[in-house]
């Protein structure tokens, strides 16, 4: 049982775990779907949706699921709540299910969900796995929010649609292509690495 | 200069006469030729295009070198000076300046100082920086302008290569004659023009053993081979190897950009593997793939296979077995 204060459980996600910068986690939603603003939101609300649920269920089932196949259990719930997520995009915001294509089904095998469920939700009290998965899902949206707002105004001049670079700009289409989100990510996690280093050797002075 | 990084061990030494600045400023000085041949042919263009690239090549460098705490001196050593030379010349003459500053800006800071600086680039340089242009740019990277010396009536103008893969010039016989390839008097990036002027470069740096002969022949002859090949089973259907040797960069990057130290295998057998490889890239793009030109992305994607080649044909040890 963690001994951390509520609060920490939450914050955590947002840096020192978070999914994208510091976990490497779920890398083909963040590489695929962020080549516009409101298709990275929309990923991430999506994904929330479900790793929140998706802890919730298995912290207050974990006792009924036997260990041996614990993983396949946990794919049961993850994909109930995929297929209300999916289904409900697909109804409601037709547009957005057709960009985002296979990405909204594949949350199934998305690994930040399955690994807060290993790691945590299977081990802590229902309570304390909601806040975790608040926690991811905060960092989740925010990683995809920054690398879908970065290769949006690069690539296209826009954000969310609107424009917001001068008609000077000429858009840099690589950024909205698969190569620009290897080089927006990779650019990102080098930043982030530089920064907890920095932060490590202030604390550690 | 600090720590250098190499152990130094007892004597006997080994003293070579060549440095990086040595090495570096043979290689300038061997695309003077070219530079001269890109100024004749669009004049004040060329010149606008090869001072931006310097500029941003050396800020981006010096950023870096200012960041990552290294010496002020390795600025001068020449290397960011070729790339941003090699970038230049592979440009169209009519790019607008902000999209040269942002090609020689990546091409620093992508395509080398990411990797440690030089000697840890996996890629050469100059065609990341390229790369990136014409996946960013590709309307802007593909509007070519006829040279100076041409006088037509036109705005743009095909490259040979385009001409020959979108416009069917072999069928109309509209085919850039050889002469002007090899004289340069044809549209095309900055420094791909002239063949003589390239092949004047290429022979100093050959003759100075600047370069390993082996990458230029190796490519030479696999993009012969493999075009030859075309052109005797249809001569009306498929252009002749000369033309594909002169026409577009392939001197340029056979003798200029495939062989740059850092990124092509040490072995020799490594660098007959390399070549090859680079030729018959170049052969299948240009003839199949849907780009006329693919010089760039035959040295890049070699590129990616210079550690795994230069693992694999690692010379015997004496008294090694075979197969171990």
């Amino acid at each position: 049982m963690s001994t951390k204060s509520l609060s920490a459980e939450y914050l955590k996600g947002l840096w020192d775990e978070n999914p994208v910068f510091r976990q490497l986690l779920g890398m083909c939603p963040v590489l695929a779907v962020t080549n516009a603003v409101i298709n990275g939101i929309a990923m991430g609300l999506a994904a929330s949706f479900v790793l929140i649920l998706s802890s919730v269920v298995v912290a207050s089932i974990k006792k009924l699921i036997p260990t041996q196949v614990r993983i396949a259990s946990y794919i049961v719930v993850i994909a109930t709540f995929v297929t209300v997520a999916d289904r409900f995009m697909a109804a409601y915001f037709p547009p957005i299910s057709k960009a985002l294509g296979p990405y909204i089904p594949l949350i199934v095998v998305n690994c930040i969900i399955l690994g807060r469920q290993e790691a945590f939700s299977s081990r802590n009290s229902v309570g304390r796995s909601f806040i975790d998965a608040l926690g991811m899902s905060t960092g989740f949206v925010l990683a995809l929010l920054v690398l879908s707002s970065i290769r949006e105004i690069l690539g296209a001049g826009t954000f969310l649609g609107m424009q917001v670079m001068g008609s000077w700009f000429k858009p840099w289409i690589i950024m909205i292509l698969p190569a620009g989100a290897f080089i927006t990510l990779g650019i990102l996690l080098g930043i982030a690495l530089l920064v907890e280093q920095k932060t490590r050797e202030r604390r550690a002075s | 200069m600090t720590d250098t990084g190499f152990l130094l061990r007892s004597s006997p030494h080994l003293k070579a006469r060549d440095s990086v600045p040595k090495i570096m400023y043979a290689v300038v000085i061997s695309l003077m030729p070219a530079m001269a041949a890109s100024f004749y042919f669009f004049r004040l263009k060329a010149l606008a295009v090869y001072l931006i690239c310097l500029a941003g090549c050396l800020a981006t460098e010096a950023v870096f070198l200012r960041v990552r705490k290294k010496p002020m001196s390795s600025l001068w050593d020449g290397s960011a000076v070729i790339t941003a030379l090699l970038l230049a010349m592979t440009l169209p003459p009519d790019l607008s300046w902000d999209i040269v500053l942002i090609g020689s800006v990546i091409a620093i800071a992508l395509g080398k100082q990411v990797f440690g600086g030089l000697g840890n680039n996996i890629f050469n340089p100059a065609l990341v920086g390229r790369a990136f242009l014409q996946v960013a740019f590709p309307v802007a990277m593909t509007t070519w302008s006829p040279p100076a010396t041409l006088v037509i009536d036109t705005v743009t103008y095909a490259t040979p290569l385009g001409n020959l893969k979108f416009q069917g010039a072999l069928a109309q016989g509209t085919l850039t004659p050889l002469s002007d390839l090899f004289w340069g008097n044809t549209g095309g990036c900055l420094g791909e023009t002239s063949s003589l002027a390239l092949l004047l470069g290429a022979a100093f740096l050959l003759f100075r053993k600047t370069i390993d002969w082996r990458i230029p022949a190796g490519a030479i002859l696999a993009l012969g081979a493999f075009t030859g090949i075309f052109w005797l089973t249809s001569p009306q259907e498929y252009a002749s190897p000369l033309f594909h040797f002169l026409a577009g960069g392939f001197i340029l990057g056979a003798f200029f950009m495939a062989p740059d130290m850092v990124t092509s295998p040490i072995t020799p057998t490594g660098a007959w593997i390399y070549a090859s490889g680079i030729g018959l890239m170049v052969g299948l793009i240009r003839l199949f793939g849907g780009f006329p030109e693919g010089v760039m992305f035959s040295i890049l994607f070699m590129n990616t296979f210079v550690p795994i080649i230069n693992r694999y044909t690692r010379p015997r040890i004496l008294g090694q077995r075979r197969g171990t």
